[in-house]
Parts: structure tokens; C-alpha cells; sequence
């Protein structure tokens, strides 16, 4: 007897856990199922609603600045309030794809440009193309930002904030070294030359340059631009295959090679991995490198910056248009609510009042020449260059550039630490990458 | 380095007592009733995600987008030909091997050393097990900022060694090395402690009286009798270290130049960093599940006593 009914419960408990289980699996299908929706957002005016709902909004901590403004001036102006929450940059894939599955994702939420079009494909912003499309300045919004969150024909996110890469020089340290302090470097070569010439200073702890050669995202910022600058590309328009061992991207390999041969680079650019790439600048140490644009504001507290395009072998300047795109989340029951904030987001009183007061780059390029900018010639030149600039699209991207085991980190400290041999099957390997 | 310890439900086979059938029912019952906290939570915490892992590793499943089909064995192909699975396996083990040496070895040369000295036993225990309140991560932190050349109050001296801590592969492992054994060398110490005052005194005395020396007590009273012991730190240190993750990501990112991936990290790489494949991460936790309760099973077995039988 005793054997049977043990057996009976343990058959119910096993069909308890079956129940469990797929009801789990069930909950995250369905959660992660659910096909983007739009139709709310477009019957809405072009302003969306401002009745005091409380919105969420997720952004990675590179941005933080920007979002607390942005966000605080929009509070004090809105009924609507918005709770931010700011994700450390290396977790914020992980959030999101936590929350996405479990169908937990905040009304809006901001995400690195580059990823874009793989979110957008999976499903995690709604289509907000009715909206966008009743925007009178459509067409002035960045087109890099716009592009990527285009998927077949529907818009799913708006550009948050720009962050363009920018060649930023330390003016002392250029007078010191002898090179004309208002005076940008125009070619690759230049920018070595100037890097060699601080170096040659033998002033303790100061180096020509610095970079981070073992932070993929940071590497394809600062030295994708250099081959756009020389009218090339970096990957085909597909963005499934690799063109990183053109010669044009040799030259830039070879330049950084010959610069950490020589001792120029800061040394811990060797194993920097990102969190404290931008430290040596800040602080005085280096004297010119492509540095975030997003971050002059706080560089100039301690630094005397001088801001140009980045230049590529034999002249030219481009510069990498990144930084992240807003947009309302598959999760999102306001997103009435949400869409008035992104319509405020888009405004002269965002765009101008919050952004370009900050040193930042507008995302519109109706308002580029605005009281704050012409104030500074640098933001200027930041806003002309981003007129130039270039956001490469691809949906594998994250695996082949960010990802620290991705191939691109092993091309570029294969070819700048090691022999320089195996550009080419590298190259390939990316490539193997981006078609997956 | 934490530990699940897998519950094992006790097969007994005793005859039922001879009682009444109606009071046996209600023992039955309330012995359901107890075991019921239990089970619930062994159900919910433990069952339930490793169910949930197993479907997993058996469908179509993107980060960002959940089920989508079944799939089976393809994400266990593509788990095998991943191009770091093997590094990572030959990493991790030579990782655990390491880690499980020193650690033991130290551990039990500390517990000795503190044992034998009076006069400071109270300071030495303490400033050796005081690394062992700092969480894991909160360590790999503080280590990443001594490390650091840019940061770091080492950074002279790493200018003019000309080298790094973590620059190189080699160095990279020593230095997450010296940092799991500073961070753990007290717990392995304090388990040994315990261990060793397991050990009557009587023993130890009829020994001497045999003229046994000191060499002769470690070898024949001390480490047979630690036995018990002995397999309880070997299975923690190696379950821990085949499971290391914090150190490497918080310490390394895998690099330089790949050469530091540790299992674990290739499964959050693969979840979390560029594929987003869950699918395939599910299926590499699944192999390393099994590994594990492989290598369990047998460490167990090995330390066994002949007399225990099987």
C-alpha cells in the first residue's frame, strides 16, 4: 500500500513540475512573442498625452548626463513624470534581454545605436513610423540614427543623444611640444607626427596618445572614422561583410603600430577594456587622441581642448555617429504617454535648450546653428563633422565589434601587439561573423 | 564559489512499523507535511530552473526574443563547436588544478601554523580569514583598481618592471590567482582548523610515546584522519573553480587576446555578449552540469573510506 501511494504522490509532484515548467515557458514564449504593436501610438496626436502618468526609462551610464537633464527639464515642464534608471554600460544588454523575455522592459528606453537594428528586428521597440512621419523637421533628424532604426520601411526609434568621436588635442601640451595649438592635425600622419612630438618632450607621466586595445566599441569609434575620412568603407552596405584589410585599414593599423613601437601610447592602453579609456585625457597625461564628443563638456573642466574631425591616411576627416536611439518598448501600456515624451525630445526646447546648452551635438540639422554652438567654434566644427559622419548598420554587430571575444579585437591586437601577419584571415573571420 | 548541494532524497527502506494502519496514515501524512517546506523550495529554486535550462538548451531561444521552436541537438552542436569551447575547457581546467593546489595546500599549511602557535593565534586567525567577509566581486573590484596601471598605487612599479599584471596571459593568471587565494585561503584554512581539532589528542600521544615523529604523525594520523575533510575542501575548491566567472569578468574580460575565458564565461558570453543565444548557452551550462556531477561523484568516491563500502 504504502509503496503505491508514495508512488501516486510522486507521479502528481512529477506532473506538478511538468505543469510548472511549460507554464514558464509559456509565460516568457508568449512574453517575447508578442508582435510589435503601433496602432496606439498613431491614433494619438502629434504630441501624444500629458496626463501625469508615471514612465520608466532605462539608459546606460555613458549617457548619464545627457539623461538627467533631459530628463529633469522635461519633469519640470510635463505632468507626466519619467523615472530614470541608469544601467552600468557592460550590464545594459543584460537588463534588456532579461527584461525583454520576461516581458519586463520600462516605456522607453534608449539603446546603443549599433544595436539597433538587431532590436528592432527582434521585436523590442513599437513602430512609431505614423508618428515620425508627422513630424514637420522629419527630414532634419540624423540620418545615421533614423537609418538604423529603419527596418522594411518602419521607423522604431528616434535618436536620444549623439556622441560622435572627435580628434581632441590638449592645447598646453601642443605649445609645449612646439605644434601650433590652434591648429588640427589634417592627416594620419600628422596626428602620429604630433603624437611622436609630445612624447619627445620625455615629460613624466605624458604621453603622445592614448587608445583602448582591448575595448572593441572604443576601437571601432576612434578608428572606423579614420578609414571613412579616406573615402573608404569599413564593412559592405549590407553590413555581412567585413572590408577591414583594405590597405586604407592597414595604413591605420600600421600608423598605431608604429606608435606603440615608438612608445607614444599611454601603456595601459594595452589591456584597457574600456572603463578608463578616456582617463588619460582628462586628466593631462595624453596629448591628442579620438575621445567621445559627448564628454567635452567634462574634459574642458581640467583640459584646454582643441576639437577636430578624426583625419585618415593622407587627409580627410569623418567621425563615428554613435550614441543611442530612444524609443517606446514592446512592454509599454503608455505609449501615448511615452510618444509626447519623444515628440518633446525632438523639439528647439530639447534640442537646444537642454543639449547644445550642454556642449552637446543637436540631433536635428535644422537647429546645428544655434546660439550655443556658434558661441563655440568647436561645437561647429563637432556639428559640421556630424553632417559627414557615418553609423554603420549591421545586425550582427555587437558579436563581431563589441563583444571582447569578438574577431575585430583580435585583428586589431594581432596587428598592432602582434606580427601583423593575419590581417587578411582576421578579416575573414569577422566576416564569418557579420554573416552568420 | 558557491555551492549547491544536491539534495539527495534518502532512500529507506526500513519495514514499516507495526502500528495501526490509521495512525500510520497520519504519520505519513504529517511526514509529508514536514518535508513540504523543503520540497517546495527545492521544487521552485532548484528543479524548476534546471527544467527550465534543459528546455532551453533543447529549443530556438534569442535573448531578446524567448521560444521560438524546438531545435534539438543543434544547440548542443553548435555549443561543441563554439571556437573557444575547447580553449575555454583547457583554461578552466588548468585554472581548477592550480587554484585547487594552492588553495588546499596553503589551507592546510595555515591551519597547522596557526594550530601550533599560541601566542598570536587569535590575530593570525583573524587577519587571514578577514578577506574571506569581502564578497567575490566586491575583491575582483578592489583588485581590478591594484592592478590598474593607470589607477592603480602599483602603477610606478609596473612602469618600471616594463610589465603588466594583467597584460600578459601568464600574468593575468597568476594575478587572478594570487587573488582567489587571498580571498580564500582563510575559509579553506578555517575548514581545515575544524578538521584537525576533529582529531582526539589521545591519538596524537599514543604516538609520540611510540616514538613517532613528527614527519610520522602528519603522514599516518594526521592526513588519514583529515580525510573526511580533505574530500569536503577538494570538492568545494574544484566544484568553485570550474564554476569561476567574477574574477575573470570583472578582472580580465577573457583577455588578453582570449586567453583567460573560463567556462561559466563562455556561457554569459554566448547569452550575453554578441550571439544572445541562449539556446546554446543553456546547452553549454547542461554539459558543464554534468561534468560536474561527474567529477563529484568521483572525487566523492576517492575519498572514501575502504571500510565505508560502496
Amino acid at each position: 500500500m504504502r509503496g503505491v501511494r508514495g508512488r501516486s504522490v510522486r507521479t502528481r509532484a512529477a506532473v506538478g513540475v511538468v505543469a510548472a515548467l511549460l507554464l514558464a515557458v509559456s509565460a516568457c514564449g508568449g512574453g517575447g512573442g508578442a508582435a510589435p504593436g503601433g496602432g496606439e501610438v498613431a491614433e494619438v496626436g502629434p504630441d501624444g498625452v500629458d496626463d501625469g502618468a508615471t514612465l520608466t526609462l532605462w539608459a546606460r551610464d555613458s549617457l548619464e548626463t545627457q539623461t538627467n537633464l533631459l530628463v529633469d527639464a522635461y519633469n519640470a515642464t510635463h505632468q507626466n513624470k519619467i523615472e530614470v534608471t541608469i544601467v552600468p554600460n557592460d550590464d545594459y544588454v543584460t537588463k534588456v534581454g532579461a527584461a525583454a523575455g520576461a516581458g519586463g522592459l520600462p516605456d522607453l528606453f534608449a539603446a546603443d545605436i549599433v544595436y539597433v537594428p538587431n532590436w528592432a528586428e527582434q521585436g523590442l521597440f513599437q513602430d512609431l513610423t505614423a508618428n515620425i512621419d508627422r513630424l514637420p523637421f522629419k527630414d532634419t533628424l540624423n540620418e545615421g540614427h533614423m537609418s538604423a532604426g529603419t527596418l522594411e520601411g518602419s521607423s522604431y526609434v528616434l535618436p536620444f543623444v549623439l556622441d560622435l568621436s572627435m580628434l581632441f588635442w590638449n592645447k598646453d601640451l601642443f605649445r609645449e611640444a612646439g605644434l601650433d595649438p590652434e591648429k588640427a592635425p589634417a592627416t594620419l600622419e600628422e596626428f602620429a607626427a604630433a603624437a611622436k612630438a609630445v612624447q619627445a618632450l620625455g615629460k613624466p607621466d605624458t604621453y603622445g596618445t592614448a587608445t583602448g586595445l582591448n575595448c572593441g566599441g572604443c576601437l571601432v569609434f576612434t578608428w572606423f572614422p579614420s578609414v571613412w575620412a579616406a573615402g573608404e568603407q569599413v564593412m559592405n552596405p549590407e553590413g555581412t561583410e567585413s572590408l577591414l584589410a583594405s590597405s586604407t585599414a592597414t595604413r591605420v593599423y600600421d600608423t598605431w603600430r608604429d606608435l606603440w613601437a615608438s612608445g607614444a601610447v599611454l601603456p595601459s592602453s594595452q589591456d584597457e577594456a574600456g572603463p578608463t579609456w578616456t582617463a588619460g585625457f582628462t586628466s593631462g597625461q595624453v596629448g591628442l587622441m579620438p575621445y567621445p564628443a559627448t564628454l567635452l563638456a567634462s574634459a574642458q573642466e581640467t583640459v584646454d581642448v582643441g576639437v577636430a574631425g578624426i583625419p585618415g591616411p593622407g587627409g580627410g576627416a569623418s567621425t563615428f555617429v554613435g550614441g543611442d536611439g530612444i524609443g517606446v518598448s514592446k512592454d509599454s501600456t503608455k505609449a501615448a504617454q511615452a510618444w509626447n515624451f519623444l515628440a518633446w525630445l525632438m523639439t528647439e526646447d530639447a534640442q537646444v535648450e537642454v543639449l547644445a546648452k550642454n556642449n552637446d551635438v543637436v540631433s536635428r540639422s535644422d537647429l546645428a546653428a544655434n546660439a550655443y554652438a556658434s558661441a563655440d567654434p568647436r561645437l561647429v566644427t563637432i556639428n559640421e563633422v556630424a553632417a559627414e559622419g557615418v553609423t554603420p548598420v549591421a545586425r550582427n554587430f555587437q558579436q563581431a565589434f563589441n563583444a571582447p571575444t569578438g574577431p575585430w579585437l583580435t585583428l586589431v591586437r594581432e596587428a598592432v601587439l602582434g606580427p601583423g601577419t593575419a590581417v587578411e584571415q582576421n578579416n575573414a573571420e569577422i566576416t564569418a561573423v557579420l554573416g552568420q | 564559489m558557491s555551492v549547491v548541494v544536491p539534495t539527495r532524497p534518502r532512500a529507506t527502506r526500513s519495514a514499516p512499523p507495526a502500528v495501526p494502519r490509521r495512525n500510520g496514515r497520519r504519520a505519513a501524512l504529517s511526514g509529508w507535511l514536514y518535508a513540504t517546506p523543503t520540497a517546495v523550495f527545492v521544487v521552485a529554486l532548484f528543479v524548476v530552473p534546471l527544467g527550465l535550462v534543459l528546455v532551453m538548451s533543447a529549443a530556438r531561444w534569442p535573448l531578446l526574443s524567448g521560444f521560438r521552436g524546438w531545435n534539438f541537438p543543434d544547440n548542443y552542436a553548435k555549443a561543441v563547436g563554439n571556437r573557444f569551447f575547447v580553449d575555454s575547457i583547457v583554461f578552466t581546467l588548468k585554472y581548477t588544478v592550480l587554484a585547487t593546489v594552492l588553495l588546499i595546500g596553503l589551507g592546510l599549511g595555515l591551519a597547522l601554523l596557526v594550530q601550533e602557535s599560541t601566542r598570536w593565534k587569535g590575530l593570525l586567525r583573524t587577519a587571514i580569514l578577514v578577506p574571506s567577509a569581502l564578497g567575490l566581486a566586491s575583491a575582483s573590484l578592489l583588485f581590478y583598481v591594484l592592478y590598474s596601471p593607470l589607477a592603480g598605487p602599483l602603477s610606478p612599479l609596473m612602469a618600471d618592471l616594463g610589465a603588466t599584471f594583467l597584460g600578459t596571459p601568464n600574468a593575468a593568471l597568476w594575478s587572478t590567482l594570487f587573488l582567489i587565494v587571498w580571498r580564500y585561503a582563510g575559509f579553506y584554512m578555517l575548514l581545515m582548523l575544524v578538521g584537525l581539532q576533529g582529531i582526539p589528542t589521545e591519538v596524537y600521544e599514543a604516538a609520540r610515546m611510540d616514538g613517532a615523529s613528527r614527519l610520522q604523525l602528519f603522514r599516518h594520523i594526521t592526513l588519514p584522519l583529515l580525510r573526511p575533510t580533505l574530500a569536503l575542501t577538494t570538492v568545494l575548491c574544484v566544484t568553485g573553480s570550474l564554476l569561476a566567472f567574477e574574477q575573470f569578468y570583472i578582472l580580465t574580460k577573457g583577455g588578453p587576446d582570449n586567453s583567460t575565458i573560463s567556462v561559466v564565461q563562455l556561457v554569459y558570453t554566448v547569452a550575453f555578449q554578441g550571439q544572445n543565444d541562449l539556446g546554446v548557452a543553456a546547452a553549454l551550462s547542461v554539459l558543464v552540469l554534468g561534468v560536474l556531477v561527474l567529477v563529484n561523484v568521483l572525487q566523492l568516491r576517492a575519498f572514501r573510506r575502504p571500510d565505508e563500502g560502496p
